[in-house]
């Protein structure tokens, strides 16, 4: 077989199946992120290890006071678990920066924006393949929920809608550390610029204790960031009750941070070198 | 013909840094063209910004006519890239390495997989194929990064230093394929830092420094300009040096260069002036310490260009770093 080229100039007609580029890149790229975490496992880390151990400690250790202390009107167990589904997708989106910035050190990125594949393909197939995990992880916990006494006290289809809303959170913030990887340009520095984004979203946040438990200067914070906003929904959607407005708070915050992140992410893209 | 590749007062800086100071240059299509110089020098910048990867702060770049900012997209199909590091998912197999930038290059899924498996046999991967590339030596992911710029038969190939670390058998072959893929018709720009490598692909070279095209000419050309053999004299002590080289100069008509106790004798005719040196040394019952014959190198070019060294040139600007990253 020869090694070179089929003729000067050869390949430069547009591809017939241009409309479609988009999509089919974003698969290939997505594929080779998910492969990586079949491979890997230990890239699974921070989704599975770390919410399993929360679920532990926050259930038999800090359990009982948040309980004892009367602010929440049903079992503490039924209070945590949304917070953790919550709180399993902002750490596993960490993965989302790491990875970027792996893949920005190696070279790897230089080579597919040589390549005439879609400017957002990278960035789309990373977030997908993050997606899919999710669904793994969120699987895991809900399973890891039962083993600890979470109950579903409003029906399956409201666990279905939980679910969905934490998917879509997770997606969104895929795209945040996404930014954030791209930004920072190694995979260390990734990581010890991720923490400082992630840790007041969900400790500061009614993930594991009620906001009002907190000094006023912080509630104002912890009541309205997405985290906070977002486990509310899920958690009414699990425990029953009114949930209209704070799913629609939940998916609007979800929602803003796709506006903004989305292209900002695609920009940091289309400049890193 | 028209060219293959155009750069026209190419411009592009980083922070402090002239990466690239207004560069210019052609290459004929079907042929190899090596950029030579230093770390820090500017090839692997000039090289991003053919690839589409960086924007020029001024100054345009065409491959084979397209205007790499404006018609990016349509050089993308036209080019292939293996960059200074090796840009491969240390995840996949090769194989699958392969086959992921078939299909992002555009081809088909079917093409991607029969192209991926034919490289792998050229390139001596094919009992690895199946295994992740992170298990792979350093030679081997070089290869298999070379593959992957060619999965798509692009007619231009960009190759940034492409055999640094690699063995000699692996740079031999290496050498054969870039060859072999110009005689299909490719065009191949390659940076290099070594005059040898140069000299055995290129059919012409630019020598850069500190962003800047100091020479420009076939290699036979350059080396003719600095001589095909360069001897080196050190002697005990500066004093003596400074006798041998005026000892020489007269003996063999060369001027000689001397740096400390070192002096330094480049000339088309090595076996006279070898000779010549050890008989007036003799007679004049000057011993040197050392005495080396070797074929010029890349530092050798820059001292009769610049009259710098290539490693006194890095630290002079701080841009030994090179290829700045960001």
């Amino acid at each position: 077989m020869s090694l070179g080229t089929a003729g000067l100039g050869a390949r430069v007609v547009p591809h017939p199946y241009r409309l479609t580029r988009p999509f089919r890149d974003s698969l290939s790229a997505g594929s080779r992120n998910l492969i990586a975490y079949w491979r890997v496992p230990s890239l699974l880390v921070f989704s599975t290890i770390q919410p399993i151990i929360f679920v532990l400690m926050f259930r038999y250790v800090f359990g009982g006071v948040v309980g004892l202390a009367g602010l929440i009107p049903y079992p503490y167990v039924d209070y945590l678990m949304p917070g953790i589904f919550v709180q399993t997708t902002v750490f596993g989106a960490i993965g989302t920066s790491i990875g970027l910035a792996t893949d920005l050190q190696s070279g790897l990125l230089e080579r597919f924006r040589s390549l005439p594949m879609s400017r957002s393909a990278v960035l789309a197939g990373r977030t997908l393949a993050d997606l899919v995990r999710n669904v793994f992880v969120a699987a895991l916990m809900v399973g890891m929920g039962f083993a600890v006494g979470f109950r579903i006290r409003a029906g399956v289809p409201g666990l279905i809608a939980a679910m969905l809303l934490v998917l879509f959170f997770g997606y969104a913030l895929s795209w945040v550390f996404a930014s954030v990887g791209l930004m920072t340009g190694d995979p260390e520095t990734a990581q010890a610029a991720a923490f400082p984004v992630m840790a007041p979203l969900v400790f500061a946040s009614s993930a594991f204790v009620p906001v009002t438990a907190m000094p006023g200067w912080l509630q104002a914070f912890a009541a309205h960031q997405p985290v906070s906003v977002t486990v509310t929904a899920v958690r009414a959607l699990c425990v029953g009750g009114p949930t209209a407005t704070s799913v629609l708070e939940a998916i609007a915050w979800s929602i803003g941070i796709l506006v903004v992140f989305g292209p900002l992410a695609v920009l940091r893209y289309r400049r890193a070198a | 013909m028209e060219s293959a590749i155009e750069v026209e007062g190419l411009v592009k800086h980083f922070a402090q840094v002239h990466a690239v100071d207004g560069v210019s240059f052609d290459v004929a299509p079907g042929t190899v063209f090596g950029l030579l110089g230093p770390n820090g020098s500017g090839k692997t910048t000039i090289v991003r910004i053919l690839s589409t990867i960086l924007r020029p702060d001024a100054g345009s770049a065409r491959v084979l006519g397209r205007d790499v900012v404006h018609r990016a997209d349509e050089v993308r199909y036209l080019i292939g890239l293996a960059g200074q590091f090796a840009a491969i998912d240390p995840n996949l197999t090769g194989a699958e390495n392969l086959r992921l930038t078939g299909r992002l290059a555009q081809l088909p899924g079917k093409v991607a997989r029969t192209r991926a498996y034919d490289l792998l046999d050229r390139f001596e991967l094919r009992d690895a194929a199946d295994r992740p590339t992170r298990t792979y030596s350093g030679g081997m992911r070089r290869r298999l990064d070379v593959a992957a710029a060619l999965v798509q038969r692009p007619p231009v190939v960009f190759l940034d230093e492409p055999t640094t670390g690699l063995d000699l058998h692996s740079r031999n072959e290496l050498w054969d394929m870039i060859r072999e893929l110009v005689a299909d018709g490719a065009t191949v720009l390659l940076t290099t830092q070594y005059l040898e490598e140069a000299d055995r692909l290129a059919d012409r070279v630019v020598v850069m420094s500190e962003g800047r095209v100091i020479a420009s000419d076939t290699p036979a050309a350059l080396k003719s300009q600095l001589g095909n053999t360069v001897l080196e004299i050190s002697l005990n002590n500066e004093a003596e040096a400074v006798l041998a080289a005026r000892l020489l100069a007269e003996a063999t008509g060369i001027t000689a260069d001397r740096e400390g106790t070192v002096v330094r004798l480049s000339s088309a005719d090595g076996t006279r002036v070898l000779l010549e040196t050890v008989r007036s040394l003799n007679e004049n019952d000057v011993a040197p310490a050392t005495l080396t014959v070797r074929e010029p190198s890349l530092d050798d070019v820059f001292l009769a260009l610049t009259g710098k060294h290539t490693t006194a040139d890095e630290t002079d600007t701080g841009t030994s770093a090179g290829r700045s990253r960001r």
